[in-house]
């Protein structure tokens, strides 16, 4: 028995109890005209939940209209579990990025492992077999012992959920940066495939049929987790750890399975996640979707625990749960179905035609609200924006080469950089080859799975280099989808689409807001641009520490079809004497680079020039040159330039060496971040038909059998160096920043 | 020759296990549910990895407990093969088919990498393919491979040539002896941490698993071929 007793309505309005759930006074008094009366505690605690950023993405949705969303393979765009897009032979893919990036500041282990949870349930919930999982990652530099706990814990909630339930952790990307010390960046990408003909909504339709909750019992755990996603971090963070919820891979296992083979019934109506906001999001807009409305008895949901209030019920983000709409009658079938897996289903209402959610609680009403106005009459704000005096600061400075010694040697600290070190620390946790589809393991441009059964793969990344969103969040945004596009085209595919998970802090101050406006308009340009519309996403907003806000980080997932497997590609080089080109011109660009961070120890000027239409045109040549077989490795430059893209070329060859001339100032040449550009070699008796194809493509020299990597400038030697010893310090430089 | 590959409620690689029998090999294979009570259709008994009942209590501890066991139990005492990867191994050791115990790794992390393997004992029904200390490439992914047993049994295994399989190179979970793999006594039941299902198809990276099941089938070809 709950001993506490809910505050009435009255009091909530007089002492103003809805702002401690996130409600502001102009939204209580909305609230309030809804309603045509003072809402109870219940229904206070509804409206606060799905009217927080994260459910109802007030601050955002403005924004959000300017992705184009459509397209001729699109299927499925925002607003379901997940985004789909034809991959043809009736078959598609489904895939989704979502953040959980408050839980994990303050529980690493299960905030990560839950954010991988939630977003395998999203992609399940539409039908798909979910097939991979890759994620994007952001820490403070690796220096301070928390910094350190929160990477290590991260990694290994992901790798805990991940392997457990048995789908292939297969790549991603973690950066490192001081603007993340306090609030670390989690997003998690799920990859699904299905068939056409199994593609499910979320919907409550069709008066009188059933509402059956399934999966794990609800306890109290994430109780306002969607509020606390939509605050600022602080140092009093922390006594907000019991809205972080505590996950179960196993009985995600089991509901997964469960799931995937109730999709085959024709007894399934609709389907969704309870995920933000449990059991109110998912009845609430399952209802509005469907025009309809949905009554629940909540002394049927299966507790975890004793004397659950409704409020609390209802505001619970236990994991590992899923609401479904049955056909009336056919109850018996489905509950046997899921018992077969030992799991709870059980009858818990009904869809109405009122459009209300009605919930009953010991026999009372003790909630009667309108669907839409929880899941489309959120308020939406146009928040002023203002261009912050940094960035005229920035961009009035003149491109310069930061000064460099010893081109060796700083080469290798480059390779040292945790950005830029190898990830096999990371991904030696994750087990990325469970399902046996994985033919390019973590490590490449992008990962490559194939589809069992026919021809084909999908290629899939995610990317973001937030430093240079931060000098120009618009170029920024546009390099994060071009980027992401070259990493799909270097393996093989065709980009098809992208998710993204657009990371920022405070909305409320004009100069984060104008960050966010700029990057959404330079990635819309660029995905119309490069023909991969956005199909689904999240926001995450609010992400700061005691006042200071990350840098701008709108992740970028993009999933490529690759339409055979003899295209797969990957960045290594193959054999000796094969021929080395560099594809696109090198400026002087180290705004936000890799070597201006090592030099300066910060960030300042302008981010790299960006032309898509360039970009557009290099990736379509490139692409058919790997589809007619003329090249054997294919890299884009990305942090550290040429340099760093030659000895990621040349790492794990077994003996290979590389001997590269370059032209122009050595420091640019090797350095420079300048956009559009690959590295790629070639068999040299493919040598005519390959420049015939690329004609942009200049050889700066040949893959050699020496171990060594060599490059030289305007003839002179300026590296000359074992590729071991290199690769040593790539690779050992993570485990060794955290011992 | 049909196999049957046991799915416990968390099996995870019993797709893998599947599919590298029937596309790669071209024999016979069904899945069969934890609660099935015959298995006298079958001709080899296959046990994936994953983590079955979540590897709650302690990995394969619940699992063998289990309707099928029972029926896994009999098979192994009538002379079929029975082979336990991973979880699957864990299973066997649990359910006292095998000897020993598993630790977590030495580094108390997961790991996911593809390792050398060298045949210790090419001369039982699983490793009859392969020609004596020979060194193939097999992935591992676990978080507790790391085989433990007491001196008296490590002696009797290496006596009995109960070792199949030992890591070549670096040992990456601390197992005793650098074991890999172990037979029982009578030499139709092994346990290995290795996933030899995943490496079937050169595509995604190594066929060397291939054998492994390809020297099950010639056994079995070879001790029925009389009766059939």
């Amino acid at each position: 028995m709950s001993l506490l007793l809910e505050p009435t309505a009255e009091i909530i309005k007089e002492e103003k109890i809805y702002s401690q759930m996130g409600l502001t006074d102009e939204e209580f008094q909305m609230v309030e005209n809804i309603l045509g009366r003072l809402p109870n505690y219940t229904e206070t605690g509804l409206f606060s939940v799905m009217w927080s950023e994260h459910c109802s993405y007030k601050n955002s949705k403005p924004l959000l209209k300017k992705f184009p969303v459509t397209g001729e393979r699109v299927l499925q765009g925002p607003g379901e579990g997940a985004g789909i897009v034809d991959i043809g032979d009736g078959q598609a893919v489904a895939f989704k990025i979502e953040s959980h990036n408050h839980p994990s500041a303050i529980e690493p282990y299960q905030g990560a492992a839950t954010g991988v949870g939630g977003i395998i349930r999203d992609v399940f919930s539409m039908g798909a077999r979910p097939i991979a999982v890759l994620n994007s990652l952001r820490f403070g530099e690796l220096q301070t012992p928390r910094v350190k706990y929160l990477f290590e814990e991260v990694v290994a909630g992901i790798a805990g959920y991940g392997n457990c339930i048995g789908i292939p952790t297969v790549g991603g990307e973690v950066q490192f940066d001081a603007s993340y010390d306090g609030n670390p960046l989690v997003n998690a990408m799920c990859v699904g495939l299905i068939d056409h003909k199994d593609i499910q909504k979320g919907q409550a339709k069709g008066v009188g049929n059933t509402v059956m909750y399934v999966g794990a019992k609800t306890g109290r755990d994430g109780i306002h987790g969607a509020t606390f996603a939509s605050e600022e971090l602080s140092d009093s963070s922390d006594e907000k750890r019991p809205a972080v919820q505590v996950g179960d891979p196993f009985m995600e296992k089991l509901l997964l399975e469960a799931c995937l083979e109730l999709i085959k019934s024709d007894a399934l109506i609709g389907i969704q996640d309870m995920g933000a906001a449990g059991l109110t999001s998912s009845s609430a807009e399952m209802a509005s979707k469907a025009g309809s409305g949905i009554e629940m008895n909540l002394n049927l949901v299966p507790q975890r625990e004793t004397g659950m209030t409704a409020y609390e019920m209802m505001l619970s983000e236990s994991q590992e749960r899923m609401l479904i709409v049955i056909e009336k009658g056919r109850e018996q079938e489905i509950v046997d179905l899921f018992h077969k897996y030992d799991l709870d289903c059980v009858s818990v209402g009904h869809v109405t035609d009122d459009h209300n959610l009605r919930l009953l609680h010991n026999g009372e009403v003790v909630a009667d609200v309108p669907v839409d106005a929880l899941a489309e009459d959120a308020p939406v704000y146009y928040k002023p924006s203002s261009e912050p005096a940094y960035y005229r600061e920035f961009k009035a400075m003149e491109n310069v080469e930061p000064e460099v010694e010893n081109l060796e040697e700083t080469l290798n600290q480059l390779l040292q950089q945790p950005t830029i070190a190898s990830k096999e620390w990371v991904y030696d946790q994750y087990d990325y080859q469970v399902r046996t589809n994985t033919v390019v393991a973590p490590g490449s441009d992008a990962a490559v799975l194939r589809i069992r059964g026919t021809e084909k793969a999908l290629a899939m990344t995610t990317d973001c280099n937030s430093r240079y969103l931060y000098l120009d969040p618009e170029v920024g945004g546009k390099i994060a989808v071009a980027e992401a596009a070259r990493n799909i085209v270097c393996s093989g595919g065709i980009p098809l689409a992208i998710t993204d998970c657009l990371n920022f802090g405070n909305p409320e101050k004009p100069e984060i807001f104008w960050q966010m406006e700029k990057a959404v308009d330079g990635m819309s340009e660029a995905c119309r641009e490069l023909n991969t519309p956005v199909i689904g996403g999240n926001v995450s907003l609010y992400n700061e520490t005691n006042g200071t806000a990350v840098y701008p980080t709108p992740v970028v997932g993009m999933v490529g079809l690759i339409e055979n497997l003899s295209h797969i590609t990957t960045q290594a080089f193959k054999k000796a004497g094969d021929l080395v080109y560099l594809i696109g011109k090198t400026n002087t660009e180290f705004g936000g680079s890799e070597l201006q961070k090592l030099v300066h120890g910060r960030i300042f000027g302008q981010s790299p020039a960006l032309d898509l239409e360039t970009e557009k045109q290099r990736q379509q040549v490139l692409l058919q040159a790997i589809q007619q077989g003329l090249v054997q490795s294919a890299h884009d430059l990305a942090e550290g330039g040429l340099a760093v893209a030659l000895a990621e070329s040349v790492f794990g060859t077994n003996g290979l060496g590389v001997d590269v001339d370059t032209t122009g100032s050595a420091v640019t040449a090797l350095f420079s971040e300048t956009q559009s550009r690959f590295l790629v070699s070639v068999s040299a008796e493919q040598k005519e038909a390959f420049e015939a194809a690329v004609s942009d493509a200049v050889q700066i020299g040949t893959v050699t059998d020496s171990d060594t990597l060599v490059i030289r400038n305007e003839g002179n030697t300026v590296i000359q160096r074992s590729v071991k010893e290199y690769e040593k310090s790539w690779r050992g430089a993570i485990s060794c920043l955290l011992n | 020759m049909k196999f049957a590959v046991i799915v416990f409620p968390g099996s995870n690689c019993d797709i893998d296990m599947y599919h590298a029998i029937k596309d790669e090999l071209g024999e016979e294979v069904e899945y069969v549910w934890h609660d099935a009570e015959d298995l006298s259709g079958y001709d080899g008994i296959l046990l994936p990895g994953g983590f079955s009942y979540g590897d709650y209590l302690r990995c394969g501890a619940i699992a063998r407990f289990s309707n099928v066991m029972k029926e896994v139990v009999k098979a192994a005492g009538e002379g079929k093969p029975v082979l336990g990867v991973c979880n699957g191994f864990q299973i066997l050791l649990e359910a006292g088919l095998l000897p020993g115990a598993m630790q977590r790794n030495t580094n108390l992390k997961f790991m996911c990498r593809t390792v050398g393997l060298r045949i210790e004992n090419n001369e039982t029904m699983f490793t009859n393919g392969f020609v004596p200390n020979e060194t193939i490439k097999i992935p591992i992914a676990h978080g507790e491979g790391n085989y433990y047993c007491d001196d008296e049994t490590y002696e009797q295994l290496k006596e009995n040539g109960q070792i199949a399989f030992t890591y070549a190179g670096t040992n990456p979970n601390g197992s005793r002896g650098d074991i890999a793999g172990i037979i029982n006594e009578k030499g139709n039941v092994l346990g290995m941490m290795p996933h030899p299902e995943r490496a079937v198809d050169a595509l995604l990276g190594s066929a060397d698993g291939l054998k492994l099941f390809q020297s099950i089938v010639k056994h079995w070809r070879d001790s029925n071929v009389v009766t059939a």
